[in-house]
């Protein structure tokens, strides 16, 4: 089971997550930091994206644990 | 026996091809990814070639992206002694918490969906672009009436910059980023776009109107010199870059026919366009530079304290590491996680909103003009080698 950690403190609001896996990442409408809207996505495609967004996140906020 | 490359004097940015980065740099990352280079006053600093490593020093915190330490690369670079800070509102050359705060009160503004929503809009200014281009007939240049406008209409209006100002500010942008420019002419241009920013956000702030900057001199927290660093650097950086990506892809594309049947045939593949294109001409091709703000170790070399370090975002993004052959223009593969919009905190903030520009751009323009071809010999085309931003300085075409 995937569980994703998104650490909002070192969010840079590059938007990488909500472009990549839209499913399961949004931003905020204030600063447009890291919203999981899905944080234990079930389908094979949306858990690769999470993936790639885990691995484009330029502030490294995102996390698999 | 293969001798090893020498150390560079300078950044390399002596090219043998439109596309690709400078050789020297190309063998570095074969060689020596993380290199000694002699900076342009003498300075001992590094050069990086690899994806690998440009991810690594771009995520770590402690290099600086900040004025204070930092050598020239190149011999017209000179910084001067008044920079040792970034002005006010300048977050892209301060590092956290100064730049986390200013970045924060504007992230929400370059959202995804926020520029998702600019799409209509977007799409109308390209269109009218189109017509004026279409009006010019052939031999029309297209950066003229197509890739400088587009970004630049855009930007205007986000931020509230009256676009019929933009003589004032568009010469003095381009005098800016001119390799050459002696730095004291450069400083003047710049006091040149500030003063007339701050004569804009007097205005703003005695009537307001519905745009960015009348929403950010509500903002208590920003004072007024505060506020024309910001609009600064959004006016800057939303028009070249973009402007550029647009100039050398249409280029590009127009010189790869089978890529550009790829993305007729199927407009959409735009979005992963758009990535390949930007990974495959990096146009940012000088830099970005950081200071080693402690003892750093890095691909098994000692980065010490003070020294700097700068990467080749081209030569990065041509890594075979990361991307199967790196020299081919693909536009159907995975590109997403290229370097050309940086890494780290000060990953560009307008990134999704070049996105959205670049696919729109170039999906009307060969909806529009099917047979758009060059009306000149591609090597006739102008190329920008002697600016910060590379692209192209002119391209005349015909359809």
């Amino acid at each position: 089971m995937m569980r994703i950690h998104a650490d909002r403190t070192v969010c840079v609001g590059s938007g990488m997550c909500a472009l990549t896996a839209p499913e399961v990442f949004d931003q905020d409408e204030s600063e447009g930091r890291v919203v999981v809207i899905d944080p234990n996505p079930a389908g094979e495609a949306d858990r690769q994206a999470v993936n790639d967004a885990v691995d484009l996140c330029p502030a490294g906020a995102l996390s698999i644990v | 026996m293969i001798q090893d490359p020498p150390v560079p004097h300078g950044f390399p940015i002596e090219r043998h091809d439109r596309y690709s980065p400078p050789a020297a740099l190309t063998e570095l990352r074969q060689r020596r990814p993380m290199s000694r280079m002699r900076y342009a006053d003498g300075h001992e600093g590094w050069l990086i070639t690899s994806y690998d490593l440009a991810r690594k020093v771009l995520s770590n915190p402690l290099f600086s992206n900040a004025p204070a330490g930092v050598h020239p690369v190149l011999g017209g670079l000179q910084p001067t002694k008044e920079q040792k800070t970034a002005p006010p509102g300048m977050f892209l050359r301060m590092d956290p918490p100064d730049h986390t705060r200013l970045r924060r009160m504007l992230t929400g503004v370059f959202t995804v969906r926020r520029m998702n929503q600019l799409e209509p809009r977007v799409t109308e200014i390209v269109r009218h672009q189109l017509d004026q281009l279409e009006h010019h007939g052939t031999g029309a240049d297209l950066v003229e009436h197509f890739s400088l406008p587009i970004p630049s209409l855009v930007i205007c209006e986000l931020l509230g910059v009256p676009y019929e100002d933009r003589a004032s500010f568009q010469v003095d942008t381009a005098a800016i980023f001119r390799l050459d420019t002696p730095q004291d002419e450069r400083l003047a241009h710049m006091d040149s776009i500030q003063k007339f920013l701050a004569d804009l956000v007097d205005r703003k702030k005695a009537e307001p109107t519905d745009d960015l900057l009348s929403e950010l001199t509500r903002n208590p927290e920003l004072d007024r010199a505060e506020l024309v660093g910001i609009a600064f650097l959004l006016l800057i950086a939303g028009h070249e870059t973009t402007a550029n990506m647009l100039g050398l892809g249409t280029l590009a594309l127009l010189e790869h026919p089978e890529q550009l049947q790829l993305l007729r045939q199927d407009p959409d593949i735009v979005d992963s366009a758009v990535e390949e294109l930007m990974r495959y001409l990096s146009i940012i091709h000088i830099g970005p530079l950081r200071v080693a703000r402690a003892d750093i170790e890095l691909g098994g070399n000692l980065v010490k304290e003070g020294e700097n370090v700068t990467i080749s975002l081209a030569s990065s993004n041509r890594d075979p590491e990361r991307f199967d052959d790196p020299e081919e223009l693909d536009l159907r593969r995975r590109a997403i996680g290229h370097l050309a919009f940086g890494h780290g905190v000060h990953q560009c903030l307008g990134q999704q909103l070049a996105r959205i520009e670049m696919r729109i751009a170039w999906r009307e323009l060969f909806t529009r003009f099917p047979k758009l071809r060059l009306a000149v010999d591609p090597s006739e085309v102008p190329l920008r080698t002697d600016m910060a931003i590379y692209g192209v300085h002119r391209l005349p075409v015909e359809w």
